[in-house]
């Protein structure tokens, strides 16, 4: 098969994977809808398809890894030159950071969100941030693309999820302030779980993001001349970075818990999506790689 | 009621004791957060000067008071530094007491248990003995004060090392970048193919030494670039590849090597580096007079505009009188449309065209005002010609000609001296250890008291980790066999 060939196999496996998170999320909305009508009666019907959606789920997640497989051995390179596949690698690593967890703790909740979360990214990637499979240009090409860009894809997805969790316990929250949850809440975690999934998901990524930008550091200096240089992109890894260790502290040794702790890891989490969004697309630095 | 009066060294233990607590510690870590963001929203000067400029030009009242708040010069404005300097005394006032009581507390022995055992985490009671439990600490290497009836035992004392190492290696971190703009340097050359590039003050275009650098002690290198290539996608018109031939010396009497430089491949000399950063072209012309004498002749570097390489310079003859000046622009790949009129579709040499219009009159090199080498001020002179050249086409005005003989390409060559680096990624690799142990390494203590053939026993996860539950129950059922 030719390069363009492995393209057309990429674009194909990311529509598929696109359409069957399409139908687990109506799966999961369905569940959700049903658990929320049959006031907690029968609840077989609704269990059932919230299975047979993560079912769908992990189709859509295998799909993606081929997706993104393919991609990569269209340009003959790791998958992560511009927005397009950052936005589908980032997807991918948010899929699957959820199927892991959710064999851990029971998560199944969270299909409905990640689901939406996921295809936004991928319609995005898709209608907006496409470009054809290509070489990259002289300063990426280093083996640190390989080490720096993975870590801050998984950090990406992971903060993400954290983020997810973060906001499901602030809607729960402010249901449990005015009263009593709603049938389908009950269903959820206690606010405790929440409150502590979301800060060991942050606890856990913290060092990774640390390291991503620490990989990046040492790249920019063989690359630019110089490891930190306060270009956009730095500056934003930065704040996510103060934040996130400012999440930690308040955690950790101020004993902030909650509300106001949840409040605090979706700012630093908005950070980093502001820094993908917005320095991509309409930064001037050098991170400039979005091809837009 | 009557506030009590701060003065002397209570007044300093109290800001002292401010600035360490952890309150503050934490405000101050996100003003750092938020006084980062001016940065990258307005240009700065240690980036995108010209950017700077254009502010200045197209609103200088504005940019006169932005300036007069550091918003271009943010990472180095007052404020800033007076941030993460507050910071830092906060993180050495907190961790430096911390390492030393915690050095005190490493040889220590836990404190011994509680009277009390209800108030702690998975308490429970069980029929066992209290010296088969203790067996089952020491063996798993908790650290233990038994007392009579009772077990105080911690484990996990790794962690703390591990918070104290992360936050010693952050000074670290900080002082290696201090010393990087205090005994480094950086410059930028411009060096056309053929020509050498000897390291040497006056070699460069803009030199930025640190405060302490001592510009006769630079390392006696030199570089004679000998070719320049560069790739670029046929259709997206994207770089593929640059690569540079040169033949360096080490030192005037060491013999030439060559070597490649790559942008992901510098030169190394000891800790000083040198970088391809950018690259252009060098159109390269001679300029003769009436009488066919030549007035200038060589490769004048031109400043590319666009991804394509259109480019813009000034071909300055001061030797004419009176002086002869070539605004000028090169295009690699000459095309033509109605909107853009001229314009380059391609950076490589497909079909390089010289436009030139020649004016004359007074350059102005001897004001003693800084000039740039890529334009001329023509207020005081005056247009005598028009016109375009291919290669090897000559062009005469009233006053003389001008030849263009072909096209050379320069490279802009970074050089850096960055003698803190080391300490930077040295702290960086110890923090991230740090930060790991930190993060994950549990710390805990079991409490157990006996009464009679009943055994109390608790716990207390000091970090917060799950896992001291099933610890606790092994405990039990070791204990129970």
């Amino acid at each position: 098969m030719t390069k363009s060939d492995w393209a057309y196999v990429s674009n194909d496996l990311i529509y598929v994977s696109l359409f069957t998170f399409a139908v687990a999320f109506f799966l999961y909305t369905f569940a959700t809808a049903f658990a929320v009508r049959t006031n907690g009666m029968d609840r077989s019907s609704t269990i059932k398809s919230g299975r047979v959606a993560t079912i769908f789920f992990t189709i859509g997640t295998a799909a993606l890894i081929l997706g993104v497989i393919t991609r990569g051995v269209s340009a003959e390179r790791v998958p992560w030159g511009n927005m397009y596949e950052f936005s589908i690698t980032g997807a991918l690593t948010f899929a699957i950071a959820y199927l892991v967890l959710g064999r851990k703790y029971d998560l199944r909740w969270l299909g409905l969100p990640i689901s939406i979360l996921i295809l936004l990214i991928l319609g995005t990637a898709i209608t907006l941030l496409y470009r054809p499979s290509a070489p990259l240009v002289p300063a990426l090409q280093s083996t640190w693309l390989v080490v720096h860009v993975a870590a801050a894809i998984v950090s990406g997805g992971v903060f993400l999820l954290s983020n997810t969790v973060a906001s499901t316990y602030l809607w729960l929250d402010r249901m449990e302030r005015k009263g009593e949850r709603s049938e389908f809440a009950k269903r959820l975690p206690s606010l405790e779980i929440l409150d502590q999934l979301s800060y060991r998901l942050v606890a856990f990524v913290f060092p990774l993001w640390t390291f991503a930008i620490i990989a990046g550091a040492i790249w920019a200096e063989a690359a630019w001349g110089r490891y930190w240089g306060w270009d956009p992109k730095e500056t934003w890894a930065f704040i996510t970075w103060i934040l996130y260790a400012a999440y930690l502290h308040a955690r950790v040794t101020a004993g902030w818990k909650g509300r106001k702790a949840a409040w605090l890891s979706l700012l630093a989490g908005s950070t980093y999506l502001f820094n993908y969004v917005y320095v991509n697309i309409w930064g001037t630095g050098r991170h400039t790689y979005s091809g837009l | 009621m009557s506030a009590p009066e701060l003065q002397g060294t209570s007044l300093l233990r109290y800001l002292w004791r401010q600035l360490t607590s952890m309150r503050n510690a934490l405000i101050l870590l996100l003003l750092l957060g938020l006084a980062s963001i001016p940065g990258s929203l307005f240009p700065q000067r240690t980036q995108s000067p010209l950017k700077v400029r254009e502010y200045f030009e197209s609103d200088p009242n504005v940019a006169k008071w932005m300036d007069r708040f550091y918003l271009f010069d943010v990472y180095g404005s007052p404020w800033f530094s007076a941030i993460y300097i507050l910071l830092f005394v906060s993180l050495i006032g907190c961790v430096v007491p911390r390492s030393w009581h915690y050095a005190k507390e490493s040889i220590a022995k836990p404190a011994p248990a509680p009277k009390v055992l209800t108030q702690f985490e998975y308490h429970q009671e069980f029929a066992g003995d209290i010296d088969k439990a203790e067996a089952w600490l020491r063996k798993n290497r908790f650290r233990i004060t038994r007392e009579k009836n009772s077990i105080s035992a911690e484990k996990g004392y790794l962690r703390e090392t591990g918070n104290l190492l992360f936050h010693l290696s952050l000074i670290v971190v900080l002082l290696g970048i201090g010393a990087s703009s205090v005994f480094g340097m950086r410059g930028e050359a411009i060096v056309t193919m053929g020509e050498r590039f000897i390291n040497v003050p006056t070699s460069y275009d803009n030199l930025a030494p640190g405060r302490f650098f001592d510009l006769a002690k630079m390392p006696p290198f030199t570089i004679t670039a000998a070719n320049f290539d560069a790739k670029y996608d046929a259709q997206t018109r994207l770089p593929l590849d640059y690569r540079l031939d040169t033949k360096v010396s080490e030192s005037p009497d060491s013999q030439p090597v060559e070597k490649i430089v790559r942008v992901n491949q510098p030169l190394t000399f000891g800790d000083t580096r040198v970088y391809l950063q950018a690259n252009g072209y060098s159109p390269l012309v001679t300029v003769r007079d009436k009488s066919g004498e030549v007035k200038f002749e060589g490769p004048v570097p031109f400043l590319p505009q666009d991804a394509n390489l259109s480019s813009i310079g000034a071909i300055k003859v001061p030797d004419m009188s009176p002086q002869i000046g070539f605004v000028a622009s090169f295009l690699p790949t000459a095309a033509r449309d109605e909107i853009r009129g001229g314009y380059s579709s391609f950076p490589e040499l497909l079909d390089p065209r010289l436009l030139i219009s020649v004016w004359q009159g007074d350059l102005k090199m001897d004001s003693g005002v800084p000039q740039s080498v890529y334009r001329i001020d023509t207020e005081d002179m005056e247009r005598i010609g028009l016109k375009g050249l291919a290669i090897g086409e000559s062009y005469s005005f009233e006053v003389g000609s001008i030849t263009f003989n072909g096209v050379v390409p320069w490279v802009n060559l970074q050089v850096v001296k960055d003698p803190g680096k080391r300490w930077a990624l040295f702290g960086s690799i110890f923090a991230i250890a740090g930060l790991l142990a930190s993060l994950f390494i549990r710390q805990r203590r079991i409490y157990i008291r006996s009464n009679g053939n009943k055994i109390e026993v608790a716990g207390l996860a000091l970090n917060r980790l799950p896992g001291l539950e099933d610890e606790i129950r092994k405990l039990v059922e070791n204990d129970q066999k």
